[in-house]
């Protein structure tokens, strides 16, 4: 069932395009995250299904029903704020009661659903205190129970985590993720940490320069990404990136050869690269394997190593100078100044055409 | 040489010292002209009150006499009588529509930006500007009001010259003259209050009226007092306008206290007398300005 549909949505301001015909079916019970960098229009989304900006174009619909003419308080949705946007002035308990008095609900079912909400994320004691008295992590579980007490169809976060410190960023994660469960609704996620984007989304949305670059789950984003952005903007550390040149296929199987010389023979098809003989190839930092010089697909020198306790990056450079980081065990044996052979199944390559678009079989 | 020999203990006093050397040359010169301009001042006067002294050198100490003789002055009593309901009359109003033009105009707008210029320019007016433009307003005789009443066939009112209107009369122009610090105090506020909170009022289905009280105003609440404050000093030193536009008349009805010191010391010369009148406008209006720190509402809780 769809709970949020965005219909072809744009937003300019002048010359400058902050939304770029975005289109987006969101399911009613789904969590969608939307992953991108700065700048890259994931605000202004949220703030334009949120009603907190126009949009120029498109509609947004909410429930099958139309919203993009409403107010934001008359579209049933409620957003936690980056800053927490609490009121200072009020306690805990106006703070959270406001939007349910501006609507008139009786005193009594108001403070029942308090106290529900005030359970639920355990803050019964800090209900007659100020915004001012509480710390970040009391504070944002203030900021979501006054969405949760509207009892809202689409709930909103902003990089709600972007205040916290990372424990507590951590279990904040957690118990998002625990709140959804619960309380089976439509959440819109924004960030630009792969992290929480990967660990609580049903879907992700990779969006990139005000449009959508990928929506899949967090997996099919891994796995697959659809061009070359997404493919470098998730994983860490970022996939390695080198520049190839088809060269005559054999068996109908592509055939690339990297910079330094290594000729790699791909599983995808010639014939899935229309055009164009220049092409990128990707390679995950933890697909490739280091062995002994002259041992595998290419050999590359030692620049330096990360030790990061249960694992340990290598950081190479090619006889070309391309640099590429490997993933290898606790117990590396990589040397900085030593030549290493890196081996990779060649399946494992992502292929990308001139314009970034994956190349798949 | 000093030092060689020196324990670390006086080194670090004598660094001590020196820092609070360098830092008094650093406060010197204000600290000269405060203590020359307005301590020796305020505790002259107070010395000057308990005696009676003219302008010609004579001084006798006559202890609390002044005081004595300001609580059975019907005049001096009709002054604080007038200033006080001066400041009644120009306070709140300064206070309310400042905030509202504040409001109105805390926009981006180029129409905003050239009312705000407008509404502040008559501000650097000098008084004599002010009261010259309000004269041609309120003479009954041409005045622009005058003229306006005469074509819907009324008789002029002699704003400046009715006892009952005089004081009226000043407010506005005061009004008029003092509105633009107000409203740039308020519009410096309203700046200040962070844009999310209004936005999780308008999620929060909070209209146009409920977000300014529930929202706005509180979070302004600081400079409202500020502005009270200020204006309740300045306007109990009303002074320029009602000398220069009704002498303290008709009858002493729109006397205020500073005219009424102006005149005791420097047209009858009794200047003992005028410092106690002084030293008693000075804790009216430290009352009138402590009152509104104690009665600012919301200070919960440490």
């Amino acid at each position: 069932m769809i709970g949020l549909a965005l219909k072809g949505i744009s937003k300019r301001f002048g010359n400058t395009a902050v939304l770029d015909d975005v289109s987006l079916d969101i399911g009613a019970d789904e969590f969608l995250v939307v992953l991108g960098p700065s700048g890259c229009g994931k605000s202004t989304l949220l703030r334009a299904i949120a009603g907190l900006e126009s949009i120029d174009s498109g509609a947004i619909e909410i429930d099958g029903h139309r919203v993009d003419h409403l107010p934001p308080g008359k579209r049933g949705v409620a957003m936690v704020f980056q800053g927490y946007a609490l009121y200072p002035h009020m306690t805990v308990r106006e703070n959270i009661s406001f939007g349910l008095v501006n609507v008139g609900v009786a005193r009594a079912e108001i403070d029942r659903r308090i106290g529900e909400v005030a359970r639920m994320l355990e803050m019964m004691p800090l209900l007659n205190r100020l915004p001012a008295e509480l710390s970040g992590g009391q504070r944002q579980r203030v900021a979501i129970g006054r969405a949760i007490v509207k009892d809202p169809r689409v709930f909103m976060f902003d990089e709600p985590l972007s205040n916290l410190d990372a424990a507590l960023r951590s279990r904040t994660r957690q118990e998002i993720a625990n709140l959804h469960r619960r309380i089976k609704r439509t959440m819109i996620f924004v960030t630009h940490d792969q992290t929480e984007a990967m660990t609580l989304a049903h879907r992700i949305v990779v969006m990139n320069r005000q449009r959508i670059e990928q929506v899949g789950t967090p997996s099919e984003i891994y796995s697959h990404p659809a061009t070359l952005f997404v493919a470098t903007f998730v994983g860490s550390p970022a996939m390695n990136i080198f520049v190839a040149t088809r060269i005559a296929a054999e068996n109908a199987l592509l055939q690339v050869r990297l910079g330094d010389g290594t000729v790699i023979e791909t599983d995808v098809p010639a014939a899935a690269l229309a055009h164009g003989d220049i092409l990128r190839i990707g390679l995950r930092p933890e697909a490739l394997q280091l062995c002994a010089p002259g041992t595998g697909l290419m050999n590359a020198k030692v620049d330096f190593v990360e030790f990061m306790g249960d694992k340990t990056y290598v950081h190479l450079s090619l006889a070309n100078q391309e640099r590429l980081i490997a993933v290898d065990g606790a117990a590396s044996c990589a040397r900085v100044g030593e030549m290493m052979g890196i081996r990779f199944d060649p399946r494992a390559a992502h292929l990308f055409d001139a314009e970034g678009r994956s190349v798949r079989a | 040489m000093s030092g060689h020999n020196a324990t670390a203990a006086p080194r670090a006093w004598s660094a001590a010292a020196a820092e609070a050397r360098s830092g008094l040359l650093f406060v010197a010169p204000y600290l000269l002209v405060f203590a020359i301009l307005l301590v020796y001042p305020l505790f002259s006067g107070m010395w000057l009150s308990l005696h009676k002294a003219d302008l010609f050198g004579g001084s006798e100490f006559i202890g609390l006499e002044n005081y004595w003789r300001l609580s059975r002055d019907p005049v001096f009593l009709r002054s604080v009588r007038n200033t006080c309901y001066f400041v009644l009359l120009t306070v709140p109003a300064l206070t309310l529509i400042g905030l509202g033009l504040a409001l109105a105009l805390n926009n981006q707008t180029r129409r905003s930006a050239i009312l705000r210029g407008l509404f502040f320019s008559s501000s650097v007016l000098s008084v004599t500007i002010v009261t010259l433009i309000w004269r041609m307003v309120l003479i009954p005789d041409g005045g622009l009001i005058a003229a306006f009443l005469t074509t819907i066939g009324l008789p002029p009112v002699p704003f400046l010259s009715d006892a009952h209107l005089a004081l009226p009369a000043l407010a506005v122009v005061t009004l008029w003259w003092c509105i633009g610090l107000p409203m740039m105090l308020f519009l410096a506020a309203l700046q200040q209050v962070p844009k999310d909170l209004y936005e999780a009022a308008a999620l929060d289905n909070a209209g146009r009226w409920r977000t300014l009280l529930r929202i706005t105003l509180p979070s302004i609440r600081r400079t409202t007092v500020v502005v009270i404050v200020i204006e309740i000093i300045l306007q109990f030193q009303l002074f320029g306008q009602a000398q220069i536009m009704t002498l303290g008349g008709p009858n002493n009805a729109s006397l205020p206290i500073v005219l009424f010191i102006y005149q005791i010391g420097f047209q009858r010369w009794d200047i003992g007398y005028a410092a106690a009148a002084s030293e008693v406008l000075f804790c009216i209006i430290l009352l009138a300005a402590m009152t509104q720190f104690f009665l600012a509402p919301g200070r919960r809780r440490g």
